[in-house]
Protein backbone atom coordinates (compact mmCIF):
# COMPACT_ATOMS: atom_id res chain seq x y z
CA UNK A 1 0.00 0.00 0.00
CA UNK A 2 1.28 3.63 -0.53
CA UNK A 3 1.79 5.86 1.96
CA UNK A 4 0.17 8.76 1.02
CA UNK A 5 -3.05 10.60 2.25
CA UNK A 6 -4.89 11.89 -0.89
CA UNK A 7 -7.89 13.58 0.78
CA UNK A 8 -8.65 14.06 4.48
CA UNK A 9 -12.20 13.87 4.39
CA UNK A 10 -13.08 10.60 3.27
CA UNK A 11 -16.66 11.88 2.74
CA UNK A 12 -16.59 9.90 -0.24
CA UNK A 13 -16.42 6.83 1.14
CA UNK A 14 -18.82 7.55 3.84
CA UNK A 15 -21.19 8.60 1.34
CA UNK A 16 -21.00 5.82 -0.76
CA UNK A 17 -21.61 3.39 1.84
CA UNK A 18 -24.65 5.17 3.18
CA UNK A 19 -26.28 5.22 -0.15
CA UNK A 20 -26.32 1.62 0.46
CA UNK A 21 -27.25 1.21 3.83
CA UNK A 22 -29.81 3.43 3.88
CA UNK A 23 -30.63 1.41 0.44
CA UNK A 24 -31.13 -1.70 2.37
CA UNK A 25 -33.02 -0.32 5.15
CA UNK A 26 -35.53 0.99 2.88
CA UNK A 27 -35.76 -2.32 0.53
CA UNK A 28 -36.12 -3.88 4.43
CA UNK A 29 -39.12 -1.87 5.20
CA UNK A 30 -40.90 -2.01 1.60
CA UNK A 31 -40.70 -6.02 1.88
CA UNK A 32 -42.11 -5.52 5.64
CA UNK A 33 -44.68 -3.61 4.26
CA UNK A 34 -45.99 -5.94 2.03
CA UNK A 35 -46.37 -8.10 4.37
CA UNK A 36 -48.27 -6.23 7.40
CA UNK A 37 -49.89 -3.98 4.93
CA UNK A 38 -54.01 -4.42 6.19
CA UNK A 39 -56.48 -5.97 3.59
CA UNK A 40 -58.95 -5.14 2.91
CA UNK A 41 -58.06 -1.17 4.05
CA UNK A 42 -60.12 0.79 5.94
CA UNK A 43 -59.34 3.91 7.91
CA UNK A 44 -59.34 1.14 11.50
CA UNK A 45 -56.92 -1.08 10.13
CA UNK A 46 -54.42 1.48 8.11
CA UNK A 47 -54.61 3.70 12.02
CA UNK A 48 -54.50 0.46 14.09
CA UNK A 49 -51.20 -0.69 12.01
CA UNK A 50 -49.83 2.57 12.73
CA UNK A 51 -50.64 2.87 16.27
CA UNK A 52 -48.20 -0.05 17.27
CA UNK A 53 -44.85 1.10 18.61
CA UNK A 54 -43.08 -1.54 16.14
CA UNK A 55 -44.38 0.02 13.31
CA UNK A 56 -43.98 3.92 14.21
CA UNK A 57 -40.35 2.88 14.69
CA UNK A 58 -39.65 0.83 11.87
CA UNK A 59 -41.21 3.62 9.48
CA UNK A 60 -39.37 6.30 10.93
CA UNK A 61 -35.92 4.44 10.26
CA UNK A 62 -37.15 4.44 6.88
CA UNK A 63 -38.04 7.51 6.89
CA UNK A 64 -34.46 8.79 8.17
CA UNK A 65 -33.04 6.75 5.79
CA UNK A 66 -34.82 7.94 3.15
CA UNK A 67 -33.66 11.58 3.84
CA UNK A 68 -29.77 10.51 3.76
CA UNK A 69 -30.28 8.93 0.67
CA UNK A 70 -32.16 11.71 -0.54
CA UNK A 71 -29.68 13.92 0.38
CA UNK A 72 -26.23 12.18 -1.47
CA UNK A 73 -28.54 11.42 -4.33
CA UNK A 74 -29.96 14.87 -4.96
CA UNK A 75 -26.48 16.88 -3.88
CA UNK A 76 -25.02 14.69 -6.51
CA UNK A 77 -27.28 16.04 -9.15
CA UNK A 78 -26.64 19.79 -7.99
CA UNK A 79 -22.99 18.73 -8.12
CA UNK A 80 -23.30 17.71 -11.62
CA UNK A 81 -25.16 20.14 -13.13
CA UNK A 82 -24.99 23.58 -11.62
CA UNK A 83 -21.45 24.85 -11.92
CA UNK A 84 -22.15 28.02 -10.16
CA UNK A 85 -20.78 28.07 -6.94
CA UNK A 86 -23.11 30.39 -5.19
CA UNK A 87 -26.29 28.80 -6.72
CA UNK A 88 -25.21 24.99 -6.10
CA UNK A 89 -24.19 26.01 -1.99
CA UNK A 90 -27.68 27.64 -1.94
CA UNK A 91 -29.51 24.41 -3.51
CA UNK A 92 -27.63 22.62 -1.29
CA UNK A 93 -28.42 24.62 2.12
CA UNK A 94 -32.19 24.38 0.92
CA UNK A 95 -32.19 20.78 0.12
CA UNK A 96 -30.48 19.97 3.99
CA UNK A 97 -33.02 22.63 5.83
CA UNK A 98 -36.22 20.80 3.42
CA UNK A 99 -35.28 17.43 4.80
CA UNK A 100 -34.51 18.22 8.04
CA UNK A 101 -37.60 19.53 8.06
CA UNK A 102 -39.02 16.81 6.79
CA UNK A 103 -37.50 14.71 9.53
CA UNK A 104 -39.29 16.83 12.00
CA UNK A 105 -42.28 16.44 10.25
CA UNK A 106 -42.28 12.63 9.89
CA UNK A 107 -42.09 12.55 13.71
CA UNK A 108 -45.00 14.58 14.61
CA UNK A 109 -47.43 12.31 11.88
CA UNK A 110 -45.64 9.09 12.92
CA UNK A 111 -45.97 9.75 17.15
CA UNK A 112 -49.12 12.26 16.97
CA UNK B 1 5.84 11.38 -38.97
CA UNK B 2 2.31 11.00 -38.97
CA UNK B 3 0.60 14.36 -38.76
CA UNK B 4 -1.47 14.89 -35.94
CA UNK B 5 -2.84 18.30 -36.34
CA UNK B 6 -5.31 16.75 -39.43
CA UNK B 7 -6.39 13.54 -37.11
CA UNK B 8 -6.94 16.14 -33.98
CA UNK B 9 -9.24 17.79 -36.16
CA UNK B 10 -11.66 15.27 -37.19
CA UNK B 11 -15.11 15.99 -35.99
CA UNK B 12 -16.14 13.94 -33.12
CA UNK B 13 -20.53 13.34 -33.62
CA UNK B 14 -21.21 11.73 -30.07
CA UNK B 15 -24.81 11.24 -29.92
CA UNK B 16 -26.16 11.48 -26.08
CA UNK B 17 -29.87 11.26 -27.09
CA UNK B 18 -31.67 8.79 -24.72
CA UNK B 19 -32.74 7.20 -27.47
CA UNK B 20 -29.10 6.62 -28.80
CA UNK B 21 -28.15 5.21 -25.42
CA UNK B 22 -27.28 1.20 -24.95
CA UNK B 23 -29.50 0.00 -22.27
CA UNK B 24 -27.66 0.10 -19.29
CA UNK B 25 -26.98 3.78 -19.89
CA UNK B 26 -30.66 4.33 -19.75
CA UNK B 27 -31.36 2.21 -16.57
CA UNK B 28 -28.66 4.71 -15.30
CA UNK B 29 -30.11 8.25 -16.38
CA UNK B 30 -33.87 6.81 -15.64
CA UNK B 31 -32.59 5.79 -11.95
CA UNK B 32 -31.37 9.34 -11.76
CA UNK B 33 -34.63 10.78 -13.31
CA UNK B 34 -36.56 8.36 -10.88
CA UNK B 35 -34.61 9.53 -7.79
CA UNK B 36 -35.02 13.11 -8.62
CA UNK B 37 -38.78 12.87 -8.88
CA UNK B 38 -39.07 10.77 -5.28
CA UNK B 39 -37.50 13.52 -3.76
CA UNK B 40 -39.78 16.12 -5.35
CA UNK B 41 -43.14 13.79 -4.47
CA UNK B 42 -41.80 13.34 -1.11
CA UNK B 43 -44.27 15.96 -0.15
CA UNK B 44 -47.26 14.59 -0.97
CA UNK B 45 -46.50 11.30 0.36
CA UNK B 46 -45.44 12.71 4.12
CA UNK B 47 -49.04 15.10 3.30
CA UNK B 48 -51.05 11.75 2.15
CA UNK B 49 -49.46 9.49 4.99
CA UNK B 50 -50.52 12.66 7.52
CA UNK B 51 -54.15 12.87 6.47
CA UNK B 52 -54.54 9.46 5.88
CA UNK B 53 -53.48 9.18 9.71
CA UNK B 54 -55.61 12.20 11.25
CA UNK B 55 -58.96 10.98 11.02
CA UNK B 56 -61.47 9.14 9.06
CA UNK B 57 -62.99 12.15 7.54
CA UNK B 58 -59.07 12.65 6.89
CA UNK B 59 -58.76 8.99 5.45
CA UNK B 60 -61.71 9.38 3.02
CA UNK B 61 -60.24 12.68 1.88
CA UNK B 62 -57.09 11.16 0.92
CA UNK B 63 -58.94 8.36 -0.97
CA UNK B 64 -60.84 10.82 -2.65
CA UNK B 65 -57.91 12.74 -4.02
CA UNK B 66 -55.73 9.84 -4.83
CA UNK B 67 -58.69 9.20 -7.16
CA UNK B 68 -58.79 12.02 -9.14
CA UNK B 69 -57.86 11.19 -12.63
CA UNK B 70 -55.27 14.08 -12.58
CA UNK B 71 -53.97 12.69 -9.28
CA UNK B 72 -53.82 8.85 -10.45
CA UNK B 73 -51.82 9.84 -14.00
CA UNK B 74 -49.02 11.31 -10.91
CA UNK B 75 -49.73 8.40 -8.86
CA UNK B 76 -48.64 5.77 -11.97
CA UNK B 77 -45.49 7.82 -12.34
CA UNK B 78 -44.66 7.77 -8.67
CA UNK B 79 -45.32 4.34 -8.69
CA UNK B 80 -43.03 3.61 -11.74
CA UNK B 81 -40.20 6.17 -10.26
CA UNK B 82 -40.19 3.98 -7.23
CA UNK B 83 -40.17 0.52 -8.95
CA UNK B 84 -37.31 1.73 -11.43
CA UNK B 85 -35.38 3.31 -8.92
CA UNK B 86 -35.51 0.08 -6.46
CA UNK B 87 -34.86 -2.76 -9.12
CA UNK B 88 -31.54 -0.45 -10.39
CA UNK B 89 -30.67 0.10 -6.77
CA UNK B 90 -30.72 -3.46 -6.66
CA UNK B 91 -28.77 -4.21 -9.77
CA UNK B 92 -26.26 -1.36 -8.66
CA UNK B 93 -26.09 -3.29 -5.05
CA UNK B 94 -25.00 -6.69 -7.09
CA UNK B 95 -22.71 -5.03 -9.30
CA UNK B 96 -21.16 -3.25 -6.20
CA UNK B 97 -20.39 -7.00 -5.24
CA UNK B 98 -19.13 -7.57 -8.61
CA UNK B 99 -22.03 -10.03 -9.43
CA UNK B 100 -22.72 -9.78 -12.85
CA UNK B 101 -20.37 -7.09 -14.39
CA UNK B 102 -19.27 -8.78 -17.54
CA UNK B 103 -20.60 -6.43 -20.52
CA UNK B 104 -23.01 -9.32 -21.45
CA UNK B 105 -24.61 -9.69 -17.75
CA UNK B 106 -25.07 -6.01 -17.47
CA UNK B 107 -26.73 -5.58 -20.42
CA UNK B 108 -28.93 -8.18 -19.73
CA UNK B 109 -29.37 -7.07 -16.27
CA UNK B 110 -30.42 -3.16 -17.26
CA UNK B 111 -33.01 -5.31 -20.09
CA UNK B 112 -34.47 -6.90 -17.25
CA UNK B 113 -34.70 -3.91 -15.02
CA UNK B 114 -36.15 -2.04 -17.68
CA UNK B 115 -39.24 -4.45 -18.56
CA UNK B 116 -39.55 -5.74 -14.79
CA UNK B 117 -40.48 -2.31 -13.55
CA UNK B 118 -42.50 -0.85 -16.50
CA UNK B 119 -44.85 -4.17 -16.85
CA UNK B 120 -44.97 -4.04 -12.79
CA UNK B 121 -46.06 -0.77 -13.02
CA UNK B 122 -48.53 -1.47 -15.87
CA UNK B 123 -50.26 -4.30 -13.66
CA UNK B 124 -50.55 -2.15 -10.99
CA UNK B 125 -51.68 0.77 -13.59
CA UNK B 126 -54.48 -0.94 -14.58
CA UNK B 127 -55.77 -2.01 -11.40
CA UNK B 128 -55.35 1.47 -10.02
CA UNK B 129 -57.81 2.49 -12.86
Amino acid sequence: MVNRVIVGAHYGLKDWLAQRVTALVMLAYTLLFLVVWPRPMSYASWNALFSQGWMRFATFLMIASLLIHAWIGVRNIWMDYVKHTGVRLALQVATILWLTGCAGWAMQILWR
Amino acid sequence: MPDLTVKRRRPLWFNLSPLNLPVPGLVSIFHRVSGALLFLGLVAFLYLLELSLASESGYAQAGDLLRAPAVKLLVIASIWAFLHHLCAGIRHLFLDIDVGVSLHAARRSALIVLVVSLALTASIAVRLW
